[in-house]
């Protein structure tokens, strides 16, 4: 990328540098040389007298304290020589910062780059049964992942957890893919799609959903909330709670709650919505990266087999031996 | 001549000499900085200048001693920018009056933490960052989910003009009423998820 900063130094300002660094660098120069014309008189004191008999000695600096001085001097020649550093002189070496950054990446690409991409050839699957693919991406989640969903991936309230096989958009192996790199919003508007519930009616209709899912509830409430939620739930939650993966409705008939299943917690989430967000991590990561994380996540537990196994599933046992080689 | 003995029993002589010689790093190294492009104009377009609720969320993460643990300059190594994502560069800073690159990292560089987590993270993670990272040593700002009161905003960023950041009169204008029904938490997350967006998507 291209940050216009290449050539910056341009006009008064390369020339201000280049005056100011050789103005110093020969000042200290001429500075030593005029000391090594003092000469040494033993005895010659300053003419201080301290302490009523401290005197100081008037001596030049000793010759091999000012040669170190001008090996500094000519350091810095050489450096300027072959280091950026005269204004906008790049220096016979070429050096830039970004330059050693590049190196630094393409040298770490050049060793790690295979690890990672053997497995972009294999599927999802294939790669979640192997081991030393399972261990990169524990890994790899530990340092992306588990703020949100936890070392364990064992999620907490408001972030899913990834082991239990409850998905709120889908836990094939695309899906999973599709959800790391490109994120996901989750959005429920307050009062679902009944916006002038008053707070009892919310609270029958909290009763009625704790009871799909078998949640102690309160049947006169559950029973006016069956009434209600066709109206204010169903357009997205479907008229048998089950949700929508494809949307990412949660499924309310299942003993899953990301906001968890106290009462208190669901008449928060009818009454004011709810919203968060899954960040997308394709541009950052990259695509083999996103690849062993969905596996990982996939071979938690919880992945789901493609519904139609057709082409994927055919091939994926013939990557296997290539896989075997290679660990 | 200058004579070691003249320099050594003149006060002034010895200070402006002093100051000629401290001098000659700063004049190398800071002030042709500020006449530079990379560093006075925005790296790309989407280094705009933050909007009235970003800036209150900015001076409260000022308030609070964030960058006494957190820095905001991803350095241009391999190690920093697989963990927090593309170097920072001069030009993503050209608003910051003054930046944040703070010197310190007890917690991590929060340079592009901008939409690397959820606001709902945010909001759990500051009033108390074990809810959601057990191991974490980040104290918690339990008190930030209060009405935000920050009267003065809008000479804050007529303050901020005068020092280059191109902020028009309407803006400055409704930035009382962009405040309105927030918390100092929402100003502190709307803060967060703006940073480092400029080159977010770039490896």
């Amino acid at each position: 990328m291209n940050f216009n900063n290449t050539g910056d130094l341009v006009g008064f300002w390369n020339l201000y540098v280049v005056v100011i660094v050789a103005v110093s660098v020969i000042g200290c120069a001429v500075f030593l040389w005029m000391q090594s014309s003092a000469t040494h008189k033993p005895g010659e004191v300053t003419g201080h007298v301290w302490d009523e008999t401290l005197e100081e000695y008037s001596n030049p600096l000793p010759n091999w304290w000012r040669w170190m001085f001008y090996i500094t001097v000519i350091f810095a020649l050489v450096y300027l020589a072959l280091y950026p550093g005269l204004g906008s002189n790049t220096g016979s070496f070429g050096w830039t910062m970004r330059g050693q950054y590049d190196a630094e990446m393409a040298a770490a690409e050049q060793q790690y780059g295979p690890k990672f991409n053997q497995f972009l050839k294999q599927d999802v699957m294939t790669v979640a049964a192997n081991q030393e693919a399972k261990e990169m991406g524990a890994r790899l989640f530990q340092t992306y992942c588990a703020q949100c969903h936890g070392g364990d991936a064992g999620g907490q309230p408001s972030f899913p957890n990834l082991k239990d096989g409850d998905w709120l958009w889908g836990g094939t192996p695309e899906k999973i893919k599709e959800t790391i790199a490109a994120g996901r919003t989750g959005f429920m508007t307050p009062k679902g799609t009944k916006p002038d519930m008053d707070a009892e009616q919310v609270k029958d209709v909290v009763h009625y959903v704790r009871s799909l899912s078998g949640l102690t509830a309160d049947s006169a409430r559950a029973q006016r909330g069956q009434e209600l939620y066709p109206q204010a739930c169903a357009a997205c939650h479907g008229p048998d709670g089950k949700g929508n993966q494809d949307a990412g409705y949660p499924n309310l008939t299942d003993k899953v709650w990301l906001y968890s299943s106290r009462e208190d917690s669901m008449i928060e989430t009818v009454t004011h919505g709810r919203q968060n967000q899954m960040p997308a991590f394709g541009e950052f990561l990259g695509e083999a990266k996103i690849h062993l994380l969905t596996a990982y996540v996939w071979g938690l537990g919880g992945g789901v087999k493609p519904v139609a196994p057709a082409p994927v599933a055919e091939v994926a046992p013939a990557a296997e031996p290539a896989a075997a080689e290679q660990q | 001549m200058l004579t070691h003995e003249k320099i050594e029993t003149s006060n002034t002589l010895m200070i402006v000499l002093t100051l000629l010689v401290v001098s000659v790093g700063g004049l190398l190294e800071i002030v042709p900085l500020f006449f530079q492009k990379s560093t006075t104009t925005p790296v790309n377009e989407l280094v705009k200048p933050y909007d009235a609720l970003r800036l209150a969320g900015r001076d409260i993460y000022i308030r609070e001693g964030c960058y006494n643990c957190h820095s905001q300059m991803i350095r241009p190594f391999r190690a920093e920018t697989e963990r927090y994502g593309h170097y920072s560069v001069a030009g993503e800073y050209v608003y910051d009056h003054p930046f944040q690159w703070g010197s310190k990292r007890t917690g991590p560089d929060l340079h592009r933490v901008g939409g690397r987590y959820s606001d709902q993270w945010h909001k759990i993670h500051l009033l108390n960052p074990r809810d959601v990272v057990p191991e974490s040593n980040m104290p918690a700002y339990s008190w930030l989910d209060r009405p935000l009161n920050d009267p003065n905003i809008g000479a804050k960023m007529s303050a901020l003009r005068i020092v280059g950041v191109p902020y028009t009169d309407q803006e400055i204008a409704e930035a009382p009423k962009a405040l309105e029904g927030k918390t100092e938490l929402d100003a502190v997350v709307a803060y967060l998820q703006g940073l480092g967006q400029a080159l977010k998507q770039s490896r």
